[in-house]
């Protein structure tokens, strides 16, 4: 409620920020108007996006954003489209409340967090990975978003796949990867997340071979596509690399479409696959650097403007500022002015900017202010203006501070390659001084990165050129490593590039022998387009180095660091940062873990090494000492959808039933489930409770006759010349002396003398018994039996087969079971001389050929009749035919069980609990030189004399049920705490035969205690109780025969 | 997940895969003939190293067969299989 509460407040919040949202947009449409006037190079001023840029095409898609509906193009993202119409503010931040806008243009987003309404709720979602759909409906989030409240009917599945190569990421290195590996005929799986291959290419106005990037990466993916080899994955995030390169991606394959998705096709779809050799062409991240304000509205990374412009054809803003550590925001600052932004100034920490792009700049008319800094962004709501000055050590007493009047910020503080996957697949990372980040180091994996996700190219700029020779080597030595010859020219079709003696060596050799480059031709530069043109000149210029600043120092009234973010998402400030590290943390890791930095959904991608950089610069170390966060799966989120895929409803677990269920379901039966089965739970008449029910039940099979559906108990055959040393080892007690034709209960126990199961076991013949477990521990029986059969005794000629499933059991109980069963079975000697307690036999019951025991788990009078399963129905309709049969379940099975003592393995014990306990001395042999357990019972600990016994207890109000799970104490009045548990309520009932509840406990000491007055506590009541043997009806076993 | 080579079906995901422990730790020949503390050294007492490790597996949801595997626990990389009863091979 409080939630909800404070939700709808946070909602009238954000509400009442949406209203200054549209005074804004209306100063921002003021705005654009004034440069018009100025004579402003004129832009597409349709009302509906005012921000979009001229000669954008595609169809027009209507969509509503926070209550209001705009208008957006084909191609966009939510965030494209949003920039498109001025709106600044997409969310809220979690903790302070500030108004968030678009941040960055991928999975990398730190901030524009949107709720989708419509066609189905999904929470969490960045603006800047959704594609836009006609009828969009999604609302700007407050950090946290809410779970839909109607199920999901939309269908999720999963692939597994098996390749050569997996290529992660359809960007320059990438695709040239996978060309060189595709066309020599391996096979290629090619994933990448976004919506159309190209990366980094998308963003750029680059060329390659005369084409625009988009293009040619378009282009050759198709023709990688149409390879029979190569799966090429769109919209298909790889977020989990794991060992021996088994790789989790999740393919979004109906999102985009809206209210249009084909109702057959799964939403999304997981990928499982297992990869000989995975390259990956991850790419970078940029990062931003901490300065005040850094989280205003208006503030973007340099290159997710860059690809606003060049992509979408939206202007993030009017007039910018640029602040930056590197080369890389020039190409995005010149690719903005050409689009039509003001590029008011560049502000770079470093004395020497490369010399090609100051020098383009000063043609430009654009003002760079080296040594400078961004000391502040300013603004109500959103960027304003922009406070610039020279770097502090030149600085002086306060000169040279300008305020720069700009709506838009541009940062880049450097990019980082993205190593999540390298990391997570166990390999080490290393910190290169050049590039100011974190670059993949050792593995024992077969993985290698490859392009700008290596580090290619340096000074921290990613140069097109290398990033594509880089991949195409990349891709040469996978299929070394994937056991393929090496094309010596990469343009060779397919088809006969397949070798005839293409048979895979079984060990994939280590990396470390095949990845070194001398070995592998390098003839081939066809993936790699002959022309590369960067526009902005005819080729990349030379990069200056870049220089690596994580921290505007602070200046007058910022001076606490409240507003130098440093998560985002997580609202984590330098503040706080700089408080971890002066509470005396010195480990990155435990900075996460104080702070929560790097812990939001986006896991830090953009401000990772910005929380190391501060730190190290806080303890006044190296960041390379320092280190970095260890990566973990999921890269981006995943929904519990795709995770369960289709293991939902019924499908989640294999329900098991009995030949007789539709028996039982027609009788209105309630079930309970023992392990995957449906057991009937009891069987109520109308008008009946529970209680009502069990007590009739209990008292006809007391009184007369009852039947269960005993089928689910586990049955195993063993089978050989040696099946009775076998059991003689695994019982406590003896199993080889058993007559063919009769039956034991036995009890196994661990070696540590624990019990772990009990049941019956038949002998069949000299060399066959059949065994009986518990229900639930059916199939951990059998696995017991294999394992001793395999690891210690090899030499016993025993096999062990489990034929739950081939028997149904009727258990026949009661004092008139003994004439109904003569009824059903007249060729069968029933008397009690003929057919003995502990026996079984042959007949035919109701017709059908049956093995009859002569069972009881009540104490009363009973027989356990097992037929084919085939047959089962049909036999419990003929022994309910008889007319004085009163079907019973599990819970009156309970009950008389407990009334009589009998433990229930895993109810009455729990693995702490040896025979002696339960006060079965009789069933532990004397005579065995050695069973597993034995040597344990005469270890000190379970001899000591204040063991758990297990006892009856008589709540001396005898309609007071002890509930399972009660403690027991020795005082009325509760001493002091810790109060001293003396033991626990396993089982409690109330008993039709002793007219009372009773209860089963396990207590310290307990057979000494037989008499004396415990407590249990039970609410706020203390129940007095009195401590009984554990056999609480007919303890002389006067009515087992009848 | 690893890719565990069983030594009767090849390599196979983990998934289908049951844990064992270390492996080489044989049931006493005599337990009466052994103190406590050796039978509690056989009981509860187990190796956790660093590096190779010789353990049971049993390709539980395959063959159902048990096997010995060395792993190294450090980097999850199976360094060797063999079949119970075979003595451990050398490895690196």
């Amino acid at each position: 409620m409080s939630e909800r509460t404070g939700r709808a407040g946070q909602r009238s919040e954000r509400m009442s920020r949406a209203g200054q949202r549209s005074e804004r947009m209306s100063r921002a449409g003021q705005r654009s108007e004034r440069m018009s006037r100025a004579g402003e190079r004129s832009e597409r001023m349709s009302g509906a996006q005012p921000y979009r840029r001229e000669g954008a095409t595609g169809k027009t898609l209507r969509f509503r954003f926070d209550g209001r509906d705009y208008e957006g193009l084909e191609g966009d993202t939510l965030a494209s489209a949003l920039l498109a119409n001025g709106v600044r503010a997409v969310a809220s931040s979690i903790k302070l409340g500030r108004p968030r806008g678009v941040y960055a243009a991928g999975s990398e987003e730190p901030n524009a967090l949107v709720q989708i309404e419509e066609p189905f709720p999904e929470p969490m979602l960045q603006a800047t990975t959704v594609e836009l759909y006609d009828g969009l409906v999604a609302t700007g989030l407050p950090g946290q978003g809410r779970l839909a409240d109607r199920p999901d009917s939309a269908r999720y599945d999963a692939v597994h796949a098996h390749c050569d190569v997996l290529v992660v990421g359809a960007g320059p290195a990438g695709i040239a990867a996978a060309g060189v590996a595709a066309r020599a005929g391996a096979r290629v799986i090619l994933a990448d997340e976004r919506p159309e291959p190209g990366g980094s290419l998308l963003g750029t106005t680059e060329t390659l071979d005369g084409r625009p990037g988009r293009e040619w990466a378009a282009g050759e993916v198709a023709a990688l596509a149409a390879l029979p080899e190569v799966r090429v994955l769109r919209r298909t995030t790889v977020v989990g690399h794991y060992d021996d390169n088994y790789v989790i991606a999740v393919e979004r394959r109906t999102n985009h479409l809206g209210a249009q998705a084909p109702a057959g096709m799964a939403r999304e779809r997981v990928w499982r696959v297992r990869a000989k050799r995975v390259v990956l062409a991850t790419g970078g991240h940029e990062r931003f650097v901490a300065f005040a304000g850094n989280d205003l509205p208006g503030v973007m990374l340099a290159g997710a403007a860059r690809t606003y412009a060049n992509r979408h054809r939206v202007l993030p803003g009017r007039r910018a500022v640029v602040f930056t550590t590197n080369d890389s925001a020039y190409a995005a600052a010149l690719d903005l002015a050409d689009a039509g932004v003001e590029i008011a100034a560049i502000a770079d920490v470093r004395q020497a900017p490369g010399e090609a792009w100051a020098g383009r700049c000063a043609a430009r008319g654009i003002e760079v202010l080296t040594g400078h800094v961004v000391t502040a962004a300013k603004g109500e709501g959103e960027v304003s203006s922009v406070e610039v000055a020279p770097r502090l050590e030149t600085r002086g007493a306060g000169g040279g501070v300008r305020e720069i009047p700009a709506d838009l910020l541009l940062v880049s503080g450097g990019w980082s390659p993205v190593v999540h996957l390298f990391s997570q697949a166990g390999g080490t990372l290393r910190y290169d001084e050049e590039l100011g980040a974190f670059t993949p180091g050792e593995t024992r994996q077969a993985v290698e990165a490859a392009g700008f996700a290596r580090g290619v190219g340096g000074t921290g700029v990613r140069t097109l050129r290398a990033c594509l020779e880089d991949g195409a080597e990349a891709g040469r030595r996978a299929l070394a490593a994937a056991g393929f010859p090496v094309p010596s020219d990469s343009a060779v079709p397919s088809d006969s590039a397949l070798p005839s003696d293409s048979a895979l060596p079984s060990e994939i050799a280590a990396p470390s022998e095949i990845a070194a480059p001398s070995e592998v031709s390098v003839p081939s530069e066809i993936p790699v387009p002959s022309e590369i043109c960067v526009p902005v000149a005819e080729e990349e210029p030379a990069a200056a180095p870049a220089e690596h600043l994580w921290l505007v120092e602070a200046r007058g009234k910022d001076a606490d660091y409240r507003t130098h973010f440093v998560d985002l998402q997580r609202d984590v400030t330098v503040g706080e940062v700089l408080r971890a590290v002066g509470a005396g943390l010195t480990s990155v890791e435990h900075v996460k873990r104080y702070t929560t930095a790097g812990t939001a959904h986006d896991q830090g991608k953009t401000s990772g090494l910005l929380t190391s950089g501060i730190v190290a610069h806080a303890l006044g170390v190296d960041v390379a000492e320092l280190g970095t966060t260890t990566f973990r799966a999921p890269y981006t989120p995943v929904s519990f959808a795709a995770l369960a895929g289709r293991d939902r409803g019924p499908l989640h677990d294999p329900v098991r039933v009995t030949s007789m269920h539709e028996w039982h379901v027609a009788r209105g039966a309630l079930f309970e489930n023992v392990g995957q089965w449906k057991r009937p739970w009891f069987y109520p008449q109308p008008g009946e409770d529970m209680e009502a029910a069990v007590l009739r039940e209990c008292a006809a099979v007391r009184e007369s006759v009852g039947a269960m559906d005993a089928s689910t108990l586990g049955k195993i055959d063993v089978i050989g010349p040696d099946a009775a040393v076998f059991l003689d080892r695994l019982y406590t007690n003896m199993m080889s002396t058993l007559k063919v034709g009769s039956i034991r209960y036995g009890v196994m126990c661990r070696p540590d003398g624990m019990v772990f199961d009990d049941g019956t076991v038949i002998r069949l013949a000299d060399d066959h018994y059949l065994v009986t477990t518990t229900t639930g521990n059916a199939a951990a029986v059998l696995d017991w039996m294999e394992e001793w059969l395999q690891t210690e005794w090899p030499d016993l000629r025993v096999h062990c087969t489990s034929v739950t499933e081939q028997w149904a059991t009727v258990a026949l109980a009661g004092p008139r079971s003994r004439a109904v069963l003569a009824r059903l079975a007249p060729g069968l000697a029933a008397g009690n001389d003929s057919f003995p307690f502990m026996t079984w036999r042959d007949a035919e019951v109701a017709g059908i050929p049956a093995r009859v025991c002569r069972i009881s788990f009540s104490g009363e009078l009973a027989y356990e009749i097992n037929v084919s399963s085939w047959f089962g129905l049909a036999l419990w309709e003929a022994v309910m035919a008889s007319g004085e049969v009163t079907p019973y379940g599990t819970e009156t099975m309970h009950v008389l069980r407990a009334e009589k003592g009998f433990p229930i393995v895993g109810q009455d014990t729990d693995g702490t609990v040896t025979p002696q306990d339960l006060g079965m001395e009789w069933i532990v042999s004397k005579k065995k030189a050695d069973f597993i357990g034995k040597r344990s019972f005469t270890r000190a600990d379970t001899s000591r004399p204040d063991r758990k016994h297990l006892v009856g207890l008589l709540p001396e109000d005898p309609a007071v049920l002890l509930p399972e799970g009660a403690h027991l104490v020795e005082t009325s009045a509760p001493p002091e705490p810790p109060v001293p548990t003396l033991g626990f309520v396993t089982s409690g009932y109330r008993s039709a035969a002793l007219g009372r509840t009773f209860a089963l406990a396990l207590v310290s000491g307990g057979r000494e205690r037989i008499g004396e007055r415990l407590y249990a506590p039970v609410g706020a009541d203390l129940v007095p109780v009195t401590v009984t043997s554990h056999v609480l009806y007919d303890p002389e076993g006067a009515r087992r025969d009848g | 997940m690893l890719l565990i080579p069983c030594p009767w079906c090849g390599p196979r995901d983990e998934a289908e895969f049951h844990y064992g422990g270390q492996a080489h730790v044989a049931y006493p020949e005599n337990p009466a003939a052994l103190s406590d503390e050796e039978w509690a050294r056989y009981l509860f007492f187990r190796d956790n190293p660093k590096g190779l490790f010789a353990e049971r597996w049993s390709h539980t949801a395959g063959c159902r067969r048990w096997f010995n595997a060395v792993r190294d626990t450090a980097t999850n990389e199976i360094h060797a299989v063999y079949r119970v009863g075979e003595p451990r091979p050398v490895t690196a």
